[in-house]
C-alpha cells in the first residue's frame, strides 16, 4: 500500500497528473538493447552441479497451474498431489511453491494442500480479461481468500491502462489489495497486450506503487505470454523500486515456459540482473504447468545418468 | 553470487590441432623461412603456455611472397568476377564449417572469450567473405567508373585484437576486386591466419593469390616498403601508421590506414539507462578493450551522473573475468605482456594525476596476462587517460552539462574513429551525430559491426574505409 512507500515517492499517486508525470518520466527502454541483453544472458552455459541446483530451485518456484473451463475437483486434487510430491519415486525432490486455480476450485485445493507447505493461489478479478465492474472483482477476490487462497493473482484493466487512465488502474489495484487482507497480491500486467517495453515498465511501477506484492507477466490466455526481455524489464523495475522505497516486490513470468532450458535462462536473468535476493520462491515464481515434468525429467537424468521415458512421470 | 554459481563450462580445445611449428604460406605452399630467418613463439596469453613456433619472414621471404602474388595477379584479375566470387563463397562456407576450430584457435592465441570468438569474430569474418563475394561480378556498378581495375599486389598488415576478422576485412574486398595479397598477421596472433591459409588450399584458391608471411615489425616494414607492392593497407597503432605513411610517400603505392581511437560514448539524461549501461560495458570491456573504436571515454550528462555510475558499477560487478575458453567468460586475457605493461603504466598515470580508480572485486588467475575491468572517475580533458589510447579494459568517465559541451569534448581529441550517443530523443541524436567528427557514430548501441557498413576514421584515426561499397574503393583504380 502507499503507506509502505517511503516519502521519496509520496505524492506520486496523489493525482492523475502526478501519476502520469511520474510514469512517463521513468527512463525509456530501448527495444533492441533489452532484447540483445536478454538473448546474451540466454547463452550462459549452466551445467553439472549448477544445473542440479538450478533445477531444484526452479521446482520450488513453480506455481503449478490449471485454469481451464474443464477443471473439476478431481483434476484439482490430482494437481495438488503432484505439487506436494512432484516425483513419487524420489522423496528428496522439493515441492512446488503453489497451486494456482480458479476461485471455484479453491476449497478443493485448500483441503488437498492442508499442512503441505504448498501455497494456494487463485486468479481473481474477472480473470483473464478483467472486464468487469469493480464490485464483482472485489467480491471475486474476497471469496477466493475466504475459501482459503493465500495468494491472489489479479489482472489489471489493460483497456484503462492503454487509454492512459493510470489513476483508474491504480485505484483498482489498491482496492483489490485491501480485499486481499493478509493474502499476497500478484498483479498480472498481461504484457502481451501492452505493446511496448516502456508500457511494461510503467505498468510495473504502477502496480508496485499501488501495493503489489508480486508483478506477473501474463494470464497465459493471450498469444504472447512471458518472454525473457519482458521479464528483464520487470526485474529492473523491482530492483529500482526497492532502491527507491526499500520494499522488495516479487516477479512471476507465466505462460510459455515449458522446458528446463527456458527456466534456467530466467534464473540466469535474476542472478545477473537483480541478484540472489530474488533467487527464492518468496520472490520469484514460474506460472507453468508442463514445465514441471521437464524439470523432473532433467532432474532424474542428472541423478541417474540417463533419461527416463515420459511414462515415468505422472500426468495430472 | 554463492546461491547460483555457474559450474565451469569449458569449450574443448581438442577440436583444433595446433602444429608444433609453422612455416610461411607462399604460392599455395607452406615453406620454411630462408636461412637468414629466425623463429618466434606464439603463446596463450591466458596461461603463458607456448602454442607453436612460427617462422619469421625476412626480406628474402617477403620478396618471394610478393613475386608469387605478382605472378598470380594476372590470371586472377583476368578471371570473370563471377568466377572469383565462387572462390570467395567457398572460403566463406569453409569458415562457417570450421567455425568451432577457428573460434577455439582464436581464443587460445588471442585470449578473447570463446563467446566472442564464437558469436562475433568468426561469424563476422564469414559474413565479410559472403558480402564481398557478392560484389565480385558487380564492380562496374559500384560507382567507381564503368571499368574499374584491380590495383595489383596488396600488402596488408593487421593487428592482434581481431586476428581473423581483420584478415577478412583486408582479404575479402581485395580478392573480390581482383587483387592478390601478401598479408602479415601480428606476431602475437599468427595462428588463425595460418589456419586461413589452409582454408585457401581447401578452397582450391589458385596459388599465390593469398600469401601469409609471419613476423614482427621488421617483416611488416619489408613488406610495405617492397617495390613490387601496389597497395598498402594497415590496421594498427597511429605511431606505426605514421611510419608507414612516410615510407609510402612519393611512391605509386595506394595507402589506407585504420589507426587508433579514443571514442566518446555520450550518455544524455534521457537515455534508456539500463541499455546505456550495457552499451558502456560493451563499448569498453568487449574484447578486453582491445578495440580501436572502443568507447573509452564515457561522457555522462551531470544530471544523470549518479544514476549511471551506480548502475555501471553494479553491472561491472557481474562481469566474469577468467578462462577465455569457458563459455561463461565475459572478459578474457590481455593479449601480451607488453600490452599489459602499457595498460598498467597508463592506469598508474591516471591515478597519479588524481583520477579516482575503481574495479569490482574480482579474482584474477595467477598465470597469464590479466587486468581487471577498471573505471576512472573525476577525469577531465587534461588527464592523459582522457587523451591517449589505452587499448585495454579501462574507462575514463567525464561529465558534461549541455549537448554543445558534449560535442565539444567528444571532438576534442586527435582521433576520430567512432562515437556513441544514448538518448530516447531522436532529434537530439540526429543533431549531435551530425556534429561529431568520427567515422562511425552509433546511436543507442555500440561496437556493432556489419560487412555492409563502411568503417574508418577522421584525423589521426586514419583514412580510407573498410566494409560496404566504400571498402571496394581502396582496391580499385
Amino acid at each position: 500500500m502507499t503507506a509502505t512507500v517511503t516519502s521519496r515517492l509520496s505524492g506520486v499517486s496523489g493525482s492523475a497528473f502526478n501519476l502520469r508525470s511520474f510514469l512517463h518520466g521513468l527512463p525509456g527502454v530501448d527495444k533492441v538493447g533489452v532484447e540483445a541483453r536478454a538473448a546474451a544472458l540466454g547463452t550462459r552455459s549452466v551445467k553439472t552441479t549448477a544445473k542440479a541446483a538450478a533445477i531444484d530451485l526452479a521446482i520450488r518456484m513453480v506455481d503449478l497451474t490449471t485454469l481451464e473451463g474443464a477443471d473439476t475437483p478431481g483434476k484439482v486434487r490430482a494437481l495438488s498431489a503432484k505439487g506436494v510430491r512432484p516425483d513419487p519415486a524420489d522423496p528428496t525432490c522439493p515441492h512446488v511453491a503453489a497451486i494456482c486455480v480458479y476461485p471455484a476450485m479453491v476449497p478443493v485445493a485448500a483441503e488437498a494442500l492442508a499442512g503441505s507447505g504448498v501455497h494456494l493461489a487463485s486468479v481473481a478479478t474477472a480473470f483473464p480479461s478483467g472486464q468487469a465492474p469493480l464490485e464483482v472483482k472485489l467480491a471475486d477476490t474476497r471469496d477466493a481468500v475466504a475459501a482459503g487462497a493465500d495468494e491472489i493473482d489479479m489482472v489489471i484493466s489493460r483497456g484503462a491502462f492503454l487509454s492512459g487512465r493510470y489513476d483508474f488502474v491504480y485505484d483498482e489495484i489498491v482496492a483489490v489489495k485491501q480485499a486481499c487482507g493478509s493474502a499476497h497480491l500478484k498483479v498480472i500486467l498481461e504484457t502481451g497486450e501492452l505493446g511496448t517495453y516502456d508500457n511494461v515498465r510503467r505498468a510495473s511501477w504502477l502496480a508496485m506503487l499501488a501495493g503489489a506484492d508480486f508483478i506477473k507477466t501474463s494470464t497465459g490466455k493471450v498469444p504472447v505470454a512471458a518472454t525473457l526481455p519482458v521479464t528483464l524489464v520487470m526485474l529492473e523495475a523491482v530492483r529500482d523500486f526497492r532502491a527507491q522505497t526499500g520494499r522488495q516486490v516479487g516477479v512471476k513470468p507465466a505462460g510459455g515456459i515449458r522446458t528446463t532450458k527456458d527456466a534456467i535462462k530466467y534464473l540466469v536473468l535474476i542472478n545477473e540482473t537483480v541478484g540472489e535476493d530474488w533467487l527464492d520462491p518468496d520472490w520469484f515464481r514460474f506460472g507453468a504447468s508442463s514445465l514441471l515434468n521437464d524439470l523432473l525429467m532433467q532432474r532424474t537424468k542428472l541423478t541417474t545418468g540417463h533419461y527416463a521415458g515420459p511414462d515415468y512421470f505422472t500426468l495430472d | 553470487m554463492s546461491l547460483f554459481e555457474y559450474a565451469p563450462a569449458p569449450e574443448s580445445r581438442s577440436v583444433v590441432d595446433i602444429a608444433p611449428s609453422y612455416g610461411l604460406f607462399i604460392d599455395g605452399e607452406f615453406v620454411p623461412a630462408a636461412a637468414s630467418g629466425g623463429v618466434f613463439k606464439t603463446v596463450n596469453p591466458a596461461s603463458e603456455e607456448v602454442l607453436a613456433e612460427i617462422a619469421e619472414a625476412g626480406a628474402e621471404d617477403v620478396d618471394r611472397a610478393v613475386a608469387a602474388a605478382r605472378r598470380a595477379f594476372g590470371p586472377w584479375s583476368a578471371l570473370p568476377g563471377a568466377e572469383r566470387a565462387k572462390y570467395l563463397f567457398r572460403i566463406a562456407r569453409i569458415i562457417q564449417e570450421r567455425a568451432r576450430e577457428l573460434a577455439v584457435l582464436e581464443s587460445l592465441d588471442n585470449g578473447k572469450p570463446i563467446k566472442e570468438s564464437r558469436d562475433v569474430d568468426v561469424p563476422l569474418a564469414a559474413a565479410h567473405f559472403f558480402y564481398y563475394a557478392g560484389w565480385a561480378d558487380k564492380l562496374e556498378y559500384a560507382g567507381f567508373g564503368p571499368r574499374p581495375r584491380a590495383l595489383g599486389v596488396a600488402a596488408q598488415v593487421i593487428p592482434w585484437n581481431f586476428p581473423l576478422l581483420m584478415l577478412a576485412w583486408k582479404i575479402a574486398p581485395a580478392l573480390a576486386a581482383g587483387n592478390t595479397v601478401v598479408l602479415k598477421p601480428a606476431e602475437t596472433t599468427p595462428l588463425s591466419a595460418l589456419f586461413f591459409a589452409d582454408i585457401c588450399r581447401q578452397a582450391d584458391l589458385p596459388p599465390g593469390v593469398v600469401n601469409i608471411v609471419t613476423g614482427a615489425g621488421e617483416t611488416g616494414r619489408a613488406l610495405v616498403e617492397h617495390a613490387g607492392v601496389d597497395k598498402v593497407a594497415f590496421t594498427g597503432s597511429t605511431e606505426v601508421g605514421r611510419q608507414i605513411a612516410r615510407s609510402v610517400a612519393g611512391t605509386r603505392k595506394r595507402l589506407t590506414l585504420e589507426l587508433g581511437g579514443k571514442a566518446a560514448n555520450i550518455v544524455f539524461d534521457d537515455a534508456p539507462i539500463d541499455q546505456a549501461v550495457e552499451g558502456i560495458v560493451n563499448g569498453i570491456f568487449f574484447n578486453q578493450g582491445h578495440v580501436c573504436c572502443a568507447g573509452s571515454r564515457l561522457l555522462v550528462q551531470e544530471s544523470a551522473y549518479d544514476e549511471v555510475l551506480t548502475a555501471l558499477k553494479r553491472r561491472m560487478a557481474t562481469l566474469r573475468v577468467g578462462d577465455p575458453l569457458d563459455k561463461n567468460t565475459d572478459v578474457g586475457a590481455i593479449n601480451s605482456a607488453a600490452q599489459l605493461a602499457r595498460i598498467r603504466e597508463l592506469s598508474d598515470v591516471g591515478a597519479a594525476e588524481g583520477a579516482e580508480r575503481w574495479s569490482p572485486p574480482c579474482e584474477l588467475p595467477a598465470q597469464g596476462y590479466w587486468f581487471a575491468p577498471t573505471i576512472f572517475t573525476g577525469v577531465t580533458q587534461a588527464h592523459r587517460i582522457a587523451r591517449e589510447e589505452i587499448f585495454g579494459p579501462v574507462l575514463s568517465v567525464l561529465t558534461f552539462r549541455t549537448p554543445d559541451e558534449a560535442i565539444e569534448k567528444a571532438n576534442n581529441t586527435p582521433y576520430g574513429l567512432s562515437a556513441g550517443i544514448w538518448s530516447e530523443k531522436g532529434s537530439l541524436i540526429l543533431a549531435v551525430a551530425d556534429k561529431l567528427r568520427a567515422g562511425v557514430v552509433w546511436a543507442n548501441t555500440f561496437n556493432k559491426f556489419d560487412p555492409t557498413s563502411p568503417f574508418g576514421g577522421y584525423k589521426e584515426s586514419g583514412y580510407g574505409r573498410e566494409g560496404g561499397r566504400h571498402g571496394l574503393e581502396a582496391y580499385l583504380a
